[in-house]
């Protein structure tokens, strides 16, 4: 089967400076990852992982190489174009979940609509929250809510916006294993539904194992590039 | 890419939302300046109230359209030109005089207004019963200041006698047109009629006498040219002639001065209030960073970004500018009141909506300004720190926006202190001295920081060293609440200092043994009775000396009207035309001290020239020398004096100093009155020798230091009194900014406390770091504004009124101790239940 690539990533450098020294964080990555499909990268601590994630989604931005996101290359946008980029062609799901406390979880849910101008956008956040199982709990603030009903908000958020790709930072990483378990399950089955692009970065190799690619990082570099299998068969 | 505009809908809907469960605390960060707008409006209103009042009432401020007024009875051809005036005229002549009241047997010093005619002619005098102000001129009755009643417990009917005379009370004076009542604190009125005058037998041959005459015209217009006739003529007899315009422009400007101070005070509230809200609001936004990192990873511009916050504030700064408006126009109510006792115009309380309108914008204004400061950090925000709470977002000292920000308040703040004084140089010296305030103040505060940093005491208990640490930790408020609360306390202890330095120097200068009665008006053949009289009471007499008055004709031959139309000279207007009250002796007192020149004693027989002797600091006020020649005006007597000696005067002890003191035989035969000085034990014998020196000398007066005194404390309480009350909105801003620095790091410091709580400390022990740190919040920011308000009140004490500063210690230690005490109360007031709770609950609830 022929995919597009939606996200390309060629000879991606990263460099900050720590006092006097010039610290190299990512070191020539590439990789491109199609349409559809489902990854991971994992990798020790400080291997680089989320500075990767970071700068795929263009919320940084490297020191040399490029990153393309639906053949748009993220090097040549402004800050407001990179935002555009992210409301338009990205979702979001971060470890400790990021909902806005002041907004209701249905607000949560809009915002990435309304930040396209659209606005009559109730229904269909409410829909989302049904579809994540929580559709009695639109009016609920992020403190009225657990752990995982705030990663299933988030995953409303991430996905309502139908994202080309979706980037999701140790998705599980805060929450317990039965509700990792079952947030994982309700990632994978939306992600199945909606045909997005999936790319994970975790500890958690189980977790990775579920996917049907896994970029290893260390020290900056990839050190393995593998198809697992399991993904493809899911996706298929 | 859609452009973002500001009035999107949905960036107000989301300012809303993204306010919920911060809008008190959003509210908290403006109230600080909702005092100095109040302050502001307040002031404001009614000074324009007062000064419509001025405008539309000038010919009641003075009761008449014109006064002429004169030291002498107005000659013939003055009053040969007065009559052909198609005016009403009305009479007064006053002066000091002892009153005597029989019931009470007791005796004050008080301005005997004798008057004739229908004055005043506009406005009224008040009195109690009101038809009082129309009968005493009928039936020979008097009018007495309602002071004079409240202190002798004086009623209707009882008797004062002034001189031989003795007037029925017909009623109390409540208000006279143009009087301040503070004005009639030293000597108070009392109004008798112009018939009765003669029968007192107080006006003798040069007694200080004031002639009025006051005029009502028919046709104001005619006015001015007819003055303008006058004018050789006032010229020549020395008349001063005011109309009610210019009464009314005189009082504007010295009212306008006043409340331009005041309005100074309550702009120095405004802007500790503006470095409050810049500093609640920069909190604020740190506190949000968070969110906005999560916005712009969801696709937020970084305008959209901006303006959510922009308009949070630009609503709460709207609120808060309309309630500090509204508060102002509550506090005008209370200023009238206030201020009663300093001004010559009752000011009923009326809203100025100009007022009103300028409190909201530059209310608005100023919040916009200061909270632009730490709003262009949400500009700078990165969205990599929502997977990266490490990520700082970037606060670069040198954007453009912030410079240009910074020039802004500058401009704004500069023409704004302009705009309330109303002139450039005065403006521009207050934005300087506050400046120079807050700069002194800033660097005081980061030395205190480095200082506890450098030296800190490892040695010190665990609470006390972790309290310590918190002035120096990241996101201390140690600068902002040093700012507030030090400045308040500057103003306040300034003031006190300075108030207590002129205080004391007037009360304390070896009081038990200076003169402490003086007599006055004494008559050349009244001086051995006086003396015998005061010798009878086992008193000393301390000084006697004769008193003339004269005024200068001339200065080395250039007449004085020459000299006054001289731009050039450099001679002080003053001095050039006041009435002189010389005396003429031949041994120089202890207060004295020839510092140049030869002291003439007597003048030699065989001399035909006339010496005179001046004081140094008049020397330089008219710009003379030894050997130059002034010649004096005594009397209608020209006497060309050559200047023989220069003497030094100590002013400040209690007893007739003067300017010029002649030789023995050159003015000796002159117009003249005595003035003795004793000292009495106490007020028992004061009041007796007064009560028999009436009796038996009418037409002197005496005057009771020490009563004199207690009313310039009075006068000085009044005005303090006045200036406290604006201080007070300063340190109401201080306390109000130092609630919103408490609630603003609220949560930082729930967090502390759960840590230490978590690590093992017991609620005593979390409770006693909170205690602590804000002990030495306030001790420090007590302490700087403390040194500083001892170098201005130094630099005062110094440089304005040449006094020696000696600060007491007690009301130093007890300012410190209120300042310390408010900032630990109400530090632990917003931080109650912080250590109460439990380190989950609080963690979920404050999120």
């Amino acid at each position: 089967m022929n995919k597009s690539i939606v996200l390309r990533v060629s000879n991606l450098v990263k460099e900050y400076q720590s006092g006097s020294r010039r610290l190299r964080v990512l070191d020539d990555i590439s990789f491109d990852i199609e349409q559809g499909t489902t990854g991971a990268i994992v990798g020790p601590s400080g291997s680089g992982k989320t500075t990767l994630l970071a700068l795929c989604a263009g919320l940084d931005q490297a020191t040399s190489g490029q990153v393309e996101v639906n053949g748009i290359s993220v090097a040549g946008l402004s800050e407001d174009e990179r935002s555009v980029l992210r409301n338009e062609q990205i979702g979001f799901v971060f470890q400790n979940f990021q909902l806005m406390p002041t907004l209701t979880a249905l607000e949560n849910v809009m915002v990435p609509l309304e930040l396209r101008g659209e606005r009559k956008v109730r229904d269909k956040a409410a829909s989302m929250l049904e579809k994540v199982g929580l559709g009695d709990r639109l009016s609920h603030y992020p403190v009225q809510l657990s752990g995982g009903e705030q990663q299933r908000v988030a995953l409303a958020r991430a996905f309502i916006n139908d994202p080309q790709i979706l980037f999701a930072d140790e998705p599980t990483g805060n929450l317990d294993e039965d509700t990792g378990e079952k947030v994982t399950e309700l990632l994978f089955d939306l992600n199945a539904d909606s045909g997005t692009t999936l790319l994970l970065v975790t500890h958690d190799l189980d977790l990775a194992a579920r996917t049907g690619r896994i970029i290893r990082l260390k020290g900056g570099r990839i050190v393995s590039d593998e198809l697992t299998g399991v993904a493809d068969e899911r996706l298929v | 890419m859609n452009k973002t505009s500001f009035f999107d809908p949905w960036l107000w809907k989301m300012a809303w939302r993204d306010s919920r469960s911060n809008r008190g605390r959003l509210l908290l960060f403006v109230s600080s300046i909702i005092v100095g707008i109040a302050a502001l409006v307040a002031i404001n209103s009614f000074g324009r109230n007062l000064e419509e009042t001025i405008r539309t009432e000038s010919r009641s401020i003075v009761g008449a359209d014109l006064v002429l007024s004169s030291r002498s009875p107005f000659p013939e051809e003055v009053e040969a030109r007065i009559a052909e005036w198609p005016a009403e005229e009305a009479r007064e002549v006053s002066f000091a005089s002892m009153a005597y009241f029989p019931r009470v047997d007791n005796t004050r010093l008080i301005t005997v207004r004798a008057l004739e005619g229908n004055y005043p002619f506009y406005g009224t005098l008040e009195t109690t019963p009101a038809e009082a102000a129309d009968n005493f001129r009928k039936d020979g009755s008097a009018l007495v200041d309602y002071s004079v009643i409240l202190q002798y417990e004086l009623e209707i009917g009882d008797t004062v006698k002034l001189g031989n005379q003795g007037f029925a009370i017909a009623g109390y004076l409540q208000k006279v047109p143009g009087q301040a009542e503070a004005a009639s604190m030293v000597a108070p009125r009392i109004y008798i009629p112009m018939d009765q005058l003669e029968n007192t037998g107080l006006i003798r041959f040069g007694s200080r006498v004031n002639h009025r005459k006051l005029f009502k015209f028919e046709d104001s217009g005619e006015m001015a040219g007819l003055l303008e006739g006058m004018e050789a003529l006032n010229r020549k007899h020395r008349i001063r002639s005011r109309t009610a315009e210019q009464q009314g422009a005189g009082v504007g400007s010295a009212a306008g001065n006043m409340y331009g101070f005041l309005n100074l005070v309550a702009f120095i509230a405004l802007l500790l209030g503006s470095i409050g809200v810049a500093s609640a609001i920069h909190v604020y936004i740190k506190m949000k960073l968070p969110s906005l990192a999560v916005l712009r990873c969801v696709g937020a511009r970084i305008r959209q970004t901006f303006y959510i916050y922009l308009i949070q504030t630009l609503v709460i700064g709207a609120i808060g500018s309309v309630v500090g408006v509204i508060l102002g126009v509550a506090i005008q109510v209370l200023l009238p009141d206030l201020f009663a006792a300093l001004l010559p115009v009752q000011v009923d309380f009326s809203i100025s909506w100009r007022s009103a309108i300028e409190g909201l914008i530059v209310g608005l204004g100023i919040c916009m300004l200061f909270a632009l400061l730490p709003l262009l950090t949400v500009r700078k925000v990165s969205p990599l720190s929502a997977i990266r709470t490490n990520i700082e977002s970037q606060t670069d000292g040198r954007d453009p926006l912030r410079l240009l920000l910074y020039a802004i308040i500058a401009i704004a703040a500069t023409a704004f202190a302009i705009s309330q004084t109303a002139r450039v140089d005065v403006g521009l010296s207050f934005i300087a001295g506050v400046a120079i305030a807050f700069a002194a103040l800033s660097a005081l505060a980061l030395l205190l920081m480095w200082a506890v940093k450098r030296f800190f005491p490892s040695g010190w208990r665990y609470e006390w060293r972790q309290s310590l640490a918190n002035l120096y930790r990241p996101n201390n408020q140690t600068l902002v609440l040093m700012l507030s609360i030090g400045l308040g306390t500057f103003l306040i202890s300034t003031l006190y200092f300075t108030q207590d330095t002129l205080l004391s120097q007037v009360a304390t200068l070896d009081r038990d043994k200076q003169p402490n009665l003086m007599m006055f008006d004494i008559q050349a053949d009244q001086v051995e009775g006086v003396e015998e009289l005061v010798r009878s009471f086992d008193l000393p007499v301390i000084q006697n000396v004769p008193i003339v008055t004269t005024r200068l004709a001339a200065i080395k031959g250039r007449t004085v009207e020459e000299l006054d139309a001289d731009s050039t000279s450099k001679i002080r207007g003053w001095a050039l035309k006041r009435e002189y009250r010389v005396t003429y002796r031949d041994t120089l007192f202890s207060t004295e001290e020839v510092v140049e020149g030869e002291w003439i004693g007597r003048m030699p027989a065989d001399s035909d020239t006339l010496y005179v002797s001046l004081e140094t600091g008049i020397v330089r006020d008219l710009d003379v020398k030894l050997g130059d020649q002034l010649t004096f005006d005594v009397q209608g007597v020209q006497m060309p004096a050559i200047v023989k000696s220069i003497r030094k005067v100590d002013w400040q002890r209690v007893q007739p100093n003067f300017f010029a003191v002649f030789p023995r035989g050159v003015i000796d035969d002159a117009p003249q009155f005595n003035v003795l000085v004793t000292r009495v034990a106490d007020q028992a014998q004061s009041s007796q020798l007064q009560q028999a020196m009436v009796k038996a000398f009418p037409n002197v007066s005496s005057v009771d230091l020490d009563l004199i005194l207690k009313t310039v404390e009075k006068i000085i309480d009044q005005i303090s009194f006045v200036i406290r009350f604006m201080a007070l909105f300063s340190i109401l801003t201080g306390l109000i900014v130092l609630s919103a620095a408490v609630i603003t790091t609220r949560y930082q410091r729930i967090r502390e406390s759960v840590l230490l709580r978590t690590l093992g400390a017991v609620k005593q022990q979390v409770n006693r770091i909170m205690i602590l740190e804000y002990f030495y919040l306030g001790a420090l920011a007590g302490l700087t504004g403390m040194l500083l308000s001892l170098l201005s009140s130094w630099a005062l004490a110094y440089f304005m009124f040449d006094l020696t500063f000696v600060p007491s210690i007690q009301p130093l230690a007890i300012i410190l101790a209120l300042v310390v005490t408010m900032t630990v109360g109400l530090g632990m007031l917003n931080s109650r239940k912080i250590a109460d709770r439990p380190p989950l609950e609080i963690l979920r609830n404050e999120v």
